[in-house]
C-alpha cells in the first residue's frame, strides 16, 4: 500500500508540472474584475485562441492590483480602465505603449424606492443629494478603475469624500460583484460598470437610476508589460494579443458580445500610442 | 460555465467545465495532503521522540501553526514565486503547482502536530519493548508511525479537509484562471461575486458532498483494515 | 551470524539503583552463571523487576558495575527480555515475530521459515494470521516469548510472565521456558509463585528491600532456607 501511495504523488505532480509546461503557448493577462464578471473574456478568448492558438490566462483583480501584478513582472499584458494609473505605469517604465481598446459606461444603481430622490439627475447632482441625505452608498474601496472613477466623480461634485464620509459610506475593498451584492443586501447606492450590472443576477430591489451622463464614460486601455524590465515577459505572444484586440477582427468581436441583446463594450481603438 | 444553469443541471449534463474544476480541486488538495504527509509525519515523529533544549518551544510553535491563515500562506508563497521574488525564475506562479505548494505548507502543521502527540504518547507504551528489541532511531519512528496508523488517519483527513475547503491561498497563488487554476472554492467565490448565488450554493454543496464521500471512504478503509490487523 | 561473545557470567558488582532518594537496589553483588534456570523471588517492591531491567541493560545502575562476560558495554544482542505485560505490535502474530527477527538481524530469506519454527515452538501456529492484539493473555505471552526467542538469546529474562494467567496458560508458558532451558538458554525469571519456583528453578535469588538476602540451589532454599526472612517468606508471612 505504501508503494502505491508513494508512486501516486510523483505521478500527479508530474502531471501537474507537465500541464504547467504545456501551457508554453500562453500568456498571462492581468485585467479587472469588471471585464471578467461581465463575461467578456469568456466570449473573446476562445475566438482569439481559435485564431492564433494562444492560450490567454486571465488574472482578474482591481485595476490597481492588476497594474501591480504587471509591475512585479507576473503578467505579460495588462488590460485595465483607469487612465491616470495607466499613464503612471507607463511613465515608470513598466509598460511599452498604451492603446485604447474599448469603452463602456458606469451607471449609478440604487433601490427602486430611491430615498435620495436622484433618479434621472446628472451624476454630480445625484452624488451631492446622496451625501446630503446620508443614504447608504457602497464603495469598492480597492484602487480599481471603478473606484478611481467614483472618487473622481465625488471630487467633481465638489465633495471631499474622505472628509465627509460617515457611516453611510461603506468601503468594502472588494470587486464589483461583491459591491453589488452588498448594495443589494443593504438597499444602498453603488456605482457600477454597465457590463457587470447587466450580467449580475442578484439584483434584489436595485435598478439603474442615473445613466448616460458624459462623465460616466469608462475607457479601457491595454499595455504590453515592458520586456526590457522583465526578461520573462512573452513579448511575441503578448504583442499578438494586443494587436488582435485593436485589430478590426478583435474590435468586431468586442462589439459582438451581448447579454440579453445588449452590447456591453464599445470598441474604440484609435491606434494612438502614448 | 453557463451562468443560468443550476448546479444540478451541470452535473447531470456532465458539463466539462464543472468536471474539470472538480478534478483540479481534488488533484491539488490530494497532492498537497500526500506531500504534507510525507513531510509532516516524519517531522512529527522525530519531534515526538527526541529531546533537545528548546523542544517545548518547537512543540508550541507547531501546534500554533495549525491555525495558519490560508490567505497569509497564499500571500507569502505569492511573494516567493512572483517574477520579482526569489523563486520567480521557475515561473510557477499562477499554476496548479503553486497551489499545491501553498496548500502543502498550510497543512504540514495540521498533520505534524497530532502526529507528534500520538507518537509521543505511544512511545511511553512501546519504549521498553522497542529498546529491548534493539530498535534504532529510524526503526522507532517507522514502527510507531505504522502502529499508530489508524489514529494518524484522522490527522490526514483533517489536513485534507482544510486543503479542500480553503480559498484564500489558492486564489492568490493560482489566480482563479478559467480552465486552468479554478477550483471548486474559487469558483464558489467567483459565482458569488457575480451574483449567481444559487449556482454558488450548488457548487458549494457538491464540494461538501465530495469531501464527505472521501471521508466516508477513508473511514470504511480504516474499519476494514482494523479488522485485519487489530 | 556474527561470532557471539558470551554474555555469561552476568556479574553485578555493588550495584545500586536509586530513584530520587529511594534506593530500589542497594549495593547488590551477585553472579549469574550458565546452567539451570535462576528464579528471582521476593516480596513485592523487593526490586525484582529493576534487577531484571539492569541485567538486560535497559538502564545503567546509579552506582556499581554490571558486566556481561566481562564486558560492560550494554549491547544487548545476545539477551532478550519478556515483560510482565508485553506490548503487541499492531499486526499479525506472524508479523510480530518477523519484526523481532528483522530487528535481530536475521536475513530476509530466512525469516519466513524461522517465523514458522518459532510459532510452532510456542504453540501458536494456528494463530499466525490472527491480529496479535486480539490474542488472549496467555497467547500474547507466548507470542512475546516467540519474539524473545527470535533474538536467539543466550540469556532469556522473564518478569513474572505468568502472574496474570490461568493455570492452563501458565503451564503452556512454563513448558516453553523449560524447553528453552533444555536447549541451552540461560533462564533468569522473576516469580511470585513458589510452586513455579519448585517446578522450574535450579537456583534461587531471594531479594528483600533491594538487597540480596540469599542465593543458592533451589532445593536448599525451599527446604532449608538460611535466613529468617527467607523462612518467613516461605511460610507465607509478610516480609517487611
Amino acid at each position: 500500500m505504501a508503494l502505491r501511495f508513494s508512486s501516486f504523488v510523483p505521478a500527479v505532480l508530474i502531471g501537474i508540472l507537465a500541464a504547467s509546461a504545456a501551457q508554453d503557448r500562453s500568456i498571462v493577462v492581468a485585467s479587472t474584475t469588471s471585464t471578467q464578471d461581465s463575461g467578456l473574456f469568456g466570449y473573446l478568448l476562445p475566438i482569439f485562441k481559435a485564431r492564433t492558438g494562444i492560450e490567454v490566462k486571465v488574472i482578474a483583480q482591481g485595476t490597481g492590483q492588476a497594474l501591480d501584478t504587471g509591475r512585479r513582472g507576473d503578467a505579460d499584458v495588462v488590460l485595465v480602465h483607469a487612465r491616470a494609473q495607466e499613464e503612471k505605469f507607463l511613465a515608470e517604465g513598466f509598460g511599452v505603449k498604451r492603446l485604447d481598446v474599448m469603452y463602456n459606461d458606469f451607471v449609478l444603481v440604487g433601490p427602486r424606492s430611491d430615498p435620495a430622490g436622484i433618479k434621472d439627475k446628472d451624476i454630480e447632482t445625484a452624488l451631492r443629494m446622496i451625501a446630503a441625505k446620508a443614504a447608504p452608498f457602497v464603495s469598492r474601496g480597492d484602487r480599481s478603475g471603478t473606484h478611481a472613477a467614483e472618487l473622481e466623480l465625488w471630487k467633481r461634485a465638489g465633495i471631499d469624500i474622505s472628509a465627509s464620509k460617515g457611516s453611510w459610506y461603506r468601503e468594502i475593498g472588494q470587486g464589483m460583484g461583491a459591491a453589488l451584492n452588498t448594495a443589494s443586501a443593504m438597499n444602498g447606492y453603488v456605482l457600477s460598470d454597465r457590463g457587470t450590472w447587466i450580467s449580475f443576477s442578484n439584483r434584489g430591489d436595485l435598478a439603474i437610476l442615473v445613466e448616460g451622463d458624459k462623465q460616466l464614460f469608462n475607457q479601457y486601455g491595454v499595455m504590453l508589460v515592458n520586456p526590457a524590465r522583465f526578461a520573462s515577459v512573452k513579448q511575441e505572444l503578448g504583442q499578438a494579443f494586443v494587436d488582435w484586440l485593436v485589430s478590426s477582427e478583435g474590435q468586431a468581436a468586442i462589439a459582438g458580445y451581448r447579454i440579453d441583446g445588449q452590447q456591453l463594450f464599445f470598441p474604440d481603438a484609435k491606434r494612438k500610442g502614448s | 460555465m453557463s451562468e443560468q444553469l443550476s448546479a444540478w443541471q451541470l452535473i447531470l449534463s456532465g458539463d466539462p467545465a464543472l468536471f474539470a474544476i472538480v478534478r483540479l480541486s481534488l488533484a491539488v488538495s490530494l497532492s498537497a495532503v500526500a506531500l504534507a504527509t510525507l513531510i509532516g509525519m516524519p517531522l512529527g515523529a522525530l519531534l515526538g521522540l527526541t529531546g533537545f533544549p528548546g523542544r517545548p518551544v518547537l512543540v508550541v510553535l507547531l501546534n500554533a501553526l495549525m491555525g495558519l491563515p490560508p490567505v497569509v500562506v497564499g500571500l507569502a508563497v505569492y511573494l516567493l514565486l512572483s517574477r520579482s521574488g526569489p523563486l520567480g525564475s521557475f515561473g510557477i506562479l499562477f499554476t496548479p503547482l503553486a497551489m499545491v505548494i501553498a496548500q502543502t505548507i498550510l497543512i504540514v502543521p495540521i498533520i505534524a502536530a497530532p502526529t507528534r502527540q500520538t507518537v509521543e504518547d505511544l512511545w511511553v507504551e512501546y519504549r521498553d519493548e522497542l529498546t529491548a528489541m534493539d530498535v534504532g532511531p529510524v526503526g522507532r519512528m517507522t514502527t510507531l508511525l505504522w502502529d499508530a496508523r489508524f489514529s494518524l488517519l484522522t490527522a490526514v483527513l483533517a489536513g485534507f479537509g482544510r486543503a479542500a475547503a480553503e480559498v484564500g491561498a489558492v486564489m492568490i497563488v493560482g489566480g482563479n484562471i478559467d480552465g486552468f487554476t479554478r477550483t471548486m472554492t474559487t469558483a464558489v467565490a467567483l459565482e458569488t461575486s457575480k451574483g449567481n448565488l444559487p449556482l454558488a450554493l450548488g457548487l458549494g454543496l457538491i464540494l461538501v458532498a465530495i469531501v464527505l464521500a472521501i471521508n466516508a471512504a477513508a473511514w470504511g478503509t480504516r474499519a476494514w483494515s482494523e479488522r485485519q490487523a487489530g | 551470524m556474527r561470532a557471539p561473545a558470551s554474555d555469561l557470567p552476568l556479574v553485578l558488582d555493588e550495584v545500586s539503583l536509586r530513584a530520587g532518594s529511594t534506593a530500589i537496589l542497594d549495593r547488590l553483588s551477585l553472579t549469574i552463571a550458565p546452567g539451570a534456570p535462576t528464579l528471582i523471588v521476593g516480596p513485592n517492591g523487593a526490586g525484582k523487576t529493576s534487577l531484571l531491567r539492569l541485567c538486560m541493560g535497559l538502564e545503567p545502575p546509579s552506582s556499581g558495575r554490571v558486566s556481561w562476560g566481562g564486558r560492560t558495554d550494554r549491547a544487548m544482542t545476545r539477551r532478550a527480555i519478556l515483560f510482565q505485560r508485553p506490548v503487541m505490535l499492531r499486526r499479525t502474530a506472524a508479523a510480530n515475530v518477523a519484526y523481532a527477527l528483522a530487528q535481530a538481524g536475521t536475513p530476509r530469506q530466512l525469516r519466513a521459515a524461522r517465523v514458522e519454527t518459532l510459532l510452532e515452538q510456542v504453540g501458536l501456529s494456528e494463530l499466525a494470521q490472527r491480529p496479535a492484539r486480539r490474542l488472549s493473555g496467555g497467547e500474547q505471552q507466548r507470542l512475546a516469548l516467540a519474539r524473545a526467542l527470535a533474538r536467539d538469546p543466550e540469556i532469556l529474562l522473564l518478569d513474572e510472565p505468568t502472574a496474570n494467567l490461568d493455570p492452563a496458560a501458565t503451564r503452556g508458558v512454563e513448558e516453553i521456558v523449560l524447553s528453552a532451558a533444555g536447549s541451552g538458554i540461560k533462564i533468569v525469571m522473576a516469580s511470585h509463585d513458589l510452586g513455579q519456583v519448585r517446578r522450574l528453578a535450579g537456583e534461587v535469588i531471594f531479594l528483600v528491600r533491594g538487597a540480596l538476602c540469599e542465593q543458592g540451589p533451589a532445593q536448599a532454599f525451599l527446604d532449608s532456607p538460611a535466613t529468617a526472612e527467607a523462612a518467613a517468606f516461605l511460610r507465607g508471612d509478610l516480609v517487611i
